[in-house]
């Protein structure tokens, strides 16, 4: 079984989209047929049946939230239980009716209070149950009015009694990078960038040592080489993880699962972390991530693969969408030669737990006394 | 001139704004390209906010570049207003006393340099509030960065209050009370001593990064900021000297030439340290020092500056270091201009982007800026003259009002 890495370098070009983006006619605002996903579509609309603006189906008013945005749609009907923030949003949409009646395009205007709301919505960690439910909604609406695939984001919690560790058998991996390649469609990485999360490095026989001093990760040919040894990295949860420690907004912190999570609407963007991630397992939006509307994986957790933004940071979460729904992790469930073993650590009968018990096993940089969960280890 | 007796607040700031507006053509003329190359600046950083960091020069490998090498330098120029404090007011130095209001001025230009350029490095300026403690989410004390905060901004505070207070009491005639703003000054002394502390141990304490993860890193920080500050006040002054009749005496240049000459050399002692420790038994932690020194596996985009640096410094502190070429000030102009320089080499882009290479996982990509980190830089260092500019002019025009009006009264 011999196999390329070729998917990865002729996919960044493939999609690489126009420098502008033009919308002479947008599809409605639920189809799935954009030709690319757009980070702000502010064209300014003379009649709304030309702009797209046209007022959602009542039949998708299904929640409270939703019913205000009907009220104001169509004719106020009185909802129960009004909070404060209600209150707002009933006054902010109020004054954004009255400013809809000269511009004739309430989608704007919707667009402009759902984003007012997300720019002072607090840290996810503070977050009470329903704001996480509130600000999910404005996400997924806000994607809607976008014209992106409607995502559906989970706000799962840990699972009492789990902690997710990983371990990297260096004997069987062959190189093929269908983790990453599995990695990058289910997080939605920026296709524009080519960002992975897993780095793969070849390494001569005989010149191995765990400071991957002759380690190559750009190699570009046909796997696996004779005479070499693969060994992947991602972010590796540590237990004691220095990232989190150095944030000045605490916008980035460890799961009860032990996931390393980042929050990206709370990140400032100094890259603090960055630096002080032994493993260089965080990557930085220094553009506007792209990622084609055809290809954009719907299935979301508020914590992992959900929409970033440019200037956010972002890691590997261990597929916390997947993970969490009790699967393996993509780049686990791709790889086709079984190097890749996660699972349950508190679970004595996992297989994670077999490997560390069994397996001489090794961790990365231990001196610095982070302690991966990501171990590796030879049959 | 307002008459003493109506002497108000607002009228010393509408005095101070009408100081700063007047002048001769020449003034104008300094003012004018200063905001041209703001404007410039300000472009330059439209576009970045625009299009994102990627604009720059940094990467996932280099994640920190001109903008926070820049920081790092000025943290250092602010703290060293501390040499001039300390003397003029704790140790009744008189001579000092002219000369420190500038001192302080510096100290308020590099905290408003510095906070531009740890703003224009963010990924999200427009979320900063999220660090507002309550409001947002501040982590502290576990983040070396809010540490960060809070010292640079009490510190402008510190270097706004006490300047401020003896400005508008000499502006209403009165002689300011010691017991009111000597405590202040007490306090600032030790404050700058922690600014410039709490900016290495933001370095310090990442040991995910060997270079910087070092002991030496904070006192190397103190020494190298203390020669090149007071090199910069000795400019600044002989340059207030010659165009304005603003008494500053010589002695106040010569003491101030000492400490930078003791500065200088305690900093090459740390220099030769911190060679002989990174090269006498080379570890896989000394690679980064081999980057910036000789260069690794052919990369050696660094080598020319560090080198430029050392010759420049070793240079410097040998001029500063023999009493023939320390008092004659031609060449102690020189030397100082020469060990500035120096120092924001070495400090800036010598410390900050070789700790990135290699980066973690052993790869090597360098960094060079791009035209607009650069436009953005030179627009931050022309805010910095602009704003120095004007604090100078105000507070001359008031001593100099003040001293001919009572100049019997000691300071």
């Amino acid at each position: 079984m011999s196999r390329t890495k070729a998917f990865l370098f002729g996919q960044t070009a493939e999609h690489q989209p126009p420098e502008e983006y033009t919308y002479p006619l947008l599809p409605p605002p639920q189809s799935t047929q954009a030709a690319s996903a757009s980070p702000s579509s502010t064209s300014a609309c003379a009649a709304p049946s030309s702009c797209g603006c046209q007022p959602p189906k009542p039949t998708a008013v299904d929640t409270p939230y939703k019913a205000l945005l009907k009220a104001d749609l169509q004719e106020a009907e009185p909802a129960d239980g009004i909070s404060r923030r209600e209150m707002l949003q009933h006054l902010l949409i109020g004054v954004a009716a009255t400013a809809a009646v000269a511009s004739g395009c309430s989608e704007n205007l919707e667009k402009g209070s759902l984003n007012w709301e997300e720019y002072f919505k607090k840290n996810y960690r503070v977050m009470t149950a329903q704001e996480r439910t509130d600000t999910v909604q404005r996400l997924e609406r806000l994607a809607q009015m976008r014209n992106e695939k409607k995502p559906s984001i989970q706000t799962k919690n840990a699972i009492p009694g789990v902690l997710y560790g990983y371990a990297f058998n260096i004997s069987k991996c062959k190189g093929y990078m269908d983790c990453v390649e599995a990695c990058i469609k289910e997080n939605n990485l920026d296709r524009k960038s080519g960002m992975q999360y897993i780095r793969m490095f070849e390494i001569e026989k005989g010149k191995f040592n765990v400071n991957l001093d002759h380690a190559d990760g750009t190699y570009h040919h046909e796997v696996p080489a004779a005479g070499h040894v693969y060994m992947g990295t991602q972010c590796f949860q540590c237990e004691n993880p220095p990232c989190v420690a150095v944030c000045p907004v605490g916008a980035t912190w460890k799961e009860d699962d032990g996931i390393v999570v980042i929050d990206y609407d709370w990140c400032i963007g100094c890259r603090y972390c960055q630096s002080a991630c032994p493993y260089w397992a965080r990557r930085f939006n220094w553009h506007e991530p792209v990622v084609p509307n055809t290809e954009v994986n719907p299935i979301q957790h508020y914590l992992g693969n959900r929409k970033r933004k440019k200037g956010v940071m972002e890691k590997c979460t261990f597929c916390i969408q997947r993970s969490r729904d009790g699967k393996l992790p993509a780049c686990a469930e791709a790889c086709p030669t079984g190097a890749r073993v996660f699972g349950n650590l508190l679970d004595p009968n996992s297989e994670i737990r077999y490997v560390l018990a069994n397996k001489k096993v090794f961790r990365l940089k231990e001196d610095l006394g982070t302690e991966p969960k990501f171990w590796y280890f030879m049959d | 001139m307002t008459p003493l007796q109506d002497r108000t607040l607002f009228r010393f700031f509408r005095d101070v704004l009408r100081h700063s507006v007047t002048g001769s053509l020449r003034y104008h003329l300094w003012m004018g390209s200063l905001t041209f190359l703001m404007a410039l600046g300000t472009y330059a950083y439209l576009i970045q906010l625009n299009k994102g960091l990627g604009v720059t020069g940094m990467s996932d490998y280099v994640s920190w570049g001109l903008y926070i090498s820049n920081f790092t330098f000025l943290v250092g120029i602010a703290a060293a207003s501390v040499m001039l404090v300390l003397p003029a007011y704790i140790l009744h130095d008189v001579d000092f006393s002219k000369a420190v209001l500038i001192g302080e001025g510096l100290a308020v230009t590099a905290l408003l340099m510095c906070l531009a350029f740890v703003t224009v490095d963010m990924g999200g300026p427009h979320r900063l509030w999220h660090m507002i403690p309550k409001i947002g989410y501040f982590n502290w004390p576990q983040s070396m960065l809010t540490w960060d905060v809070i010292v640079l901004n009490g510190y402008l505070a510190l270097n706004l209050l006490i300047p401020f207070y003896i400005l508008f009491s000499h502006y209403r005639g009165r002689s300011p009370k010691k017991a009111l703003y000597v405590p202040f000054i007490m306090f600032s002394v030790f404050w700058a001593v922690s600014i410039h502390l709490a900016t290495a141990f933001l370095y310090a304490g990442l040991p995910s990064r060997p270079y910087w993860n070092n002991a030496l890193l904070g006192p190397r920080f103190l020494a190298s900021a203390f020669a090149g500050g007071p090199a910069l006040m000795i400019l600044i002054l002989h340059f207030i000297k010659q165009n304005t009749d603003f008494p500053i005496a010589e002695e106040t240049i010569r003491k101030l030439a000492l400490i930078v000459t003791v500065a200088a050399q305690i900093n090459l002692v740390m220099l030769g340290s911190e060679l002989f420790k990174e090269f006498y038994a080379p570890t896989h932690h000394s690679q980064s020092a081999t980057y910036l020194f000789f260069g690794l596996k052919g990369h050696k985009p660094l080598v020319p500056i560090i080198w430029t640096a050392i010759l420049l410094n070793v240079f410097a502190t040998l001029l500063f270091t023999f009493h023939r070429t320390r008092n004659n000030k031609p060449i102690l102009l020189v030397s100082c201009t020469l060990l500035f320089a120096a120092i924001y080499l070495e400090k800036g882009m010598g410390l900050v982007v070789p700790g990135f290479i290699p980066s973690p996982l052993g790869e090597i990509v360098d960094y060079f800026p791009t035209w607009i980190e650069i436009a953005v830089t030179i627009g931050i260092w022309a805010l910095g003259f602009f704003v120095f500019t004007l604090l100078v002019k105000a507070a001359i025009a008031i001593e100099k009002e003040y001293e001919t009006h009572h100049r019997s009264e000691p300071h």
